[in-house]
């Protein structure tokens, strides 16, 4: 066999062999940081983790059951703004706008700001409505994830809108129906498991958000249940615990963690399971 | 059809209309409120410290001197450090998940690897500072100054934080995006083209090196621009990991900091309105290089997604 030959299948090979470790490196780093969350989250656990308000520093015990209801709150409210508006938008691109020179610009803008560093959402809620208010509020941390939320909802809707298809749309205005009613009774509902689907991974990934938390809903140590107070969320709870000293900090961080991890993954895994059973 | 129901129903696609109208207007208005009111906020440092605020290096909150150059120096290398480990690996699975895996793994592979996307920043940061940090400190970095010593880049003492760790934690977070575009790109490739490679003889790789990637190029090198946006804009991990000194070193292994660990660790503390305004002229920068990197991504990715109905 000649030389050229056994070269280029060489080349092949270990070209070949260096993709297959790719692979088996992001797999490998995706198990070692699971198995972490895993076992230490796991020790962390009981039920003082869900029940009870954080101990005093330094002292062990207590949970961080005010920053799980913090969690919730901001992340029901932000979904509460971001989701109509940018199911609206969605629907304009998809229904309305489509080819026009108003719609290309949303869809531009959309996709900065999906991947805008979400520590300067923070910034910009701060100044927007922290610093005027004259106080951290878990209000204007829920503005800050719908805004994070906004362009995600704004394009999946409009991609999952336009897979339904024009004869659907034509065959319902045909019959007289007038368009917005053909958009909620037709295309809306031919949509709908991949909106939601859609909505479900905003929703996951807004509830991991830390960065545009630090300063817009801050931080508390108590019970809160007024919106226009600072809140302690389960992320920010992680940054500053597994920052500070003590070791049952770090623990509860790690609690903290698998909590929100599990989450995260069970909404991403249940959304994969409906848009393939879509398919 | 009576008149009454005819003019209701034209008022109400008035309505919906103008609703969806609003709210897609809603969010461009929203990109020029965020410029706008960044701009309102940093006047104060852009008069007292002007365009040299780019390149002094000083950061002192006592003296009230700020400079952005450590930050933006930590952001730029941190992410540029990211971009060398990240690009080759990504571009290995793309190919791995396009050319080589059986049709069953492919799924599941996938999968697991834009699993690695979802998972928190804040996670990665945790367990970058208890587990990866230490881990690189007893086991690489002793490795890297005893036999890369000789180069300035890896002096230092083995603190397992700095800008090293930070970098390979973004590269890990990045992964999944490049992977992800590149795939969708390679996916694109005509099946005829790379036919006719084969049915001349050539093996995987050369299709793969001399079809494939000439014919996706601009968008391979716009899911790596995407990428780098990610890692400029990242905070979480990189605040956990790159050691928080407002310092320029030229080795990788001391500790730095970034825009975005920045204004993270100091934005609560900063009670002076100077103090204050520079942080968020510190944002203001991180969001104009965010938003032009992005842009450029976007422009070169374009030409291989739908396009509202036209290719």
């Amino acid at each position: 066999m000649d030389t050229h030959y056994i070269k280029r299948q060489t080349a092949n090979y270990a070209a070949l062999t260096i993709s297959v470790l790719s692979a088996a490196f992001g797999i490998f780093f995706l198990f070692w940081i699971l198995k972490d969350v895993f076992v230490f989250g796991f020790k962390a656990i009981n039920i003082d983790f869900f029940t009870e308000l954080p101990a005093p520093p330094g002292m062990e015990g207590g949970g961080l059951a005010n920053a799980i209801l913090g969690t919730l709150m901001i992340t029901v409210l932000a979904t509460a703004i971001g989701v109509p508006a940018g199911i609206m938008a969605g629907t304009y691109l998809s229904e309305y706008g489509r080819k026009s020179r108003m719609a290309s610009v949303v869809r531009f803008t959309s996709d900065i700001l999906v991947s805008a560093p979400s520590i300067v959402i923070g910034v910009f809620v701060y100044a927007l409505l922290v610093k005027p208010l004259g106080g951290f509020s878990a209000i204007a941390g829920a503005v800050a994830l719908a805004i994070i939320m906004l362009p995600v909802v704004v394009r999946t809707s409009e991609e999952m809108l336009k897979l339904v298809p024009d004869a659907t749309r034509e065959a319902a205005l045909a019959l007289g129906a007038p368009h917005w009613k053909v958009t909620i009774h037709v295309v809306y509902r031919g949509a709908i498991r991949g909106i939601v689907t859609g909505v479900m991974l905003a929703v996951a990934r807004v509830s991991g958000e830390t960065a545009p938390l630090l300063f817009t809903s801050f931080n508390n140590a108590f019970w809160n249940f007024d919106m226009t107070e600072p809140t302690a969320t389960l992320t920010v709870t992680i940054f500053n615990y597994a920052m500070g000293p003590y070791d049952d900090w770090h623990q509860k961080a790690w609690g903290a963690a698998l909590l929100i991890t599990v989450v995260v993954l069970l909404v991403n895994m249940i959304s994969r399971i409906i848009v393939r059973g879509k398919a | 059809m009576d008149s009454k129901r005819y003019d209701s129903a034209r008022i109400g696609d008035a309505v919906f209309k103008g609703t969806a109208w609003f709210f897609a207007a809603s969010v461009i208005a929203l990109m020029a409120l965020i410029f706008a009111v960044l701009l309102k906020e940093s006047w104060l440092s852009i008069n007292a410290f002007g365009l040299g605020f780019i390149w002094t290096s000083t950061w002192d909150p006592v003296a009230m001197q700020f400079g952005a150059l450590p930050s933006i120096y930590g952001t730029i290398v941190s992410s540029a450090i990211a971009i060398v480990i990240a690009v080759p690996i990504s571009i290995g699975i793309a190919i791995f998940l396009t050319e080589m895996a059986p049709k069953r793994l492919k799924g599941p592979i996938g999968a697991a690897i834009e699993l690695l996307a979802s998972i928190p920043s804040i996670i990665y940061g945790m367990w970058g500072l208890f587990i990866f940090a230490p881990f690189l400190s007893e086991h690489v970095e002793p490795f890297l100054i005893d036999y890369l010593g000789f180069i300035p880049l890896f002096t230092g003492a083995p603190l397992g934080i700095g800008m090293l760790p930070a970098g390979f934690i973004l590269a890990i977070m990045i992964i999944p995006f490049i992977s992800s575009v590149s795939r969708d790109i390679f996916q694109m490739v005509p099946p005829m083209l790379k036919e006719s490679g084969y049915g001349v003889g050539a093996t995987k790789w050369e299709v793969i090196r001399k079809i494939v990637l000439p014919y996706t190029r601009s968008g391979v090198i716009g899911a790596v621009i995407l990428g780098l946006g990610r890692a400029l804009g990242e905070t979480m991990a990189v605040t956990f990991l790159i050691g928080n000194a407002q310092e320029i070193h030229a080795s990788l292994l001391e500790p730095a900091t970034s825009i975005s660990a920045t204004l993270a660790n100091e934005f609560t503390e900063a009670v002076e309105d100077l103090y204050l305004s520079s942080l968020v002229e510190l944002g203001l920068i991180l969001f104009v290089i965010t938003f032009v990197v992005l842009g450029l991504a976007k422009l070169l990715i374009s030409r291989f997604s739908y396009q509202g109905g036209k290719f």
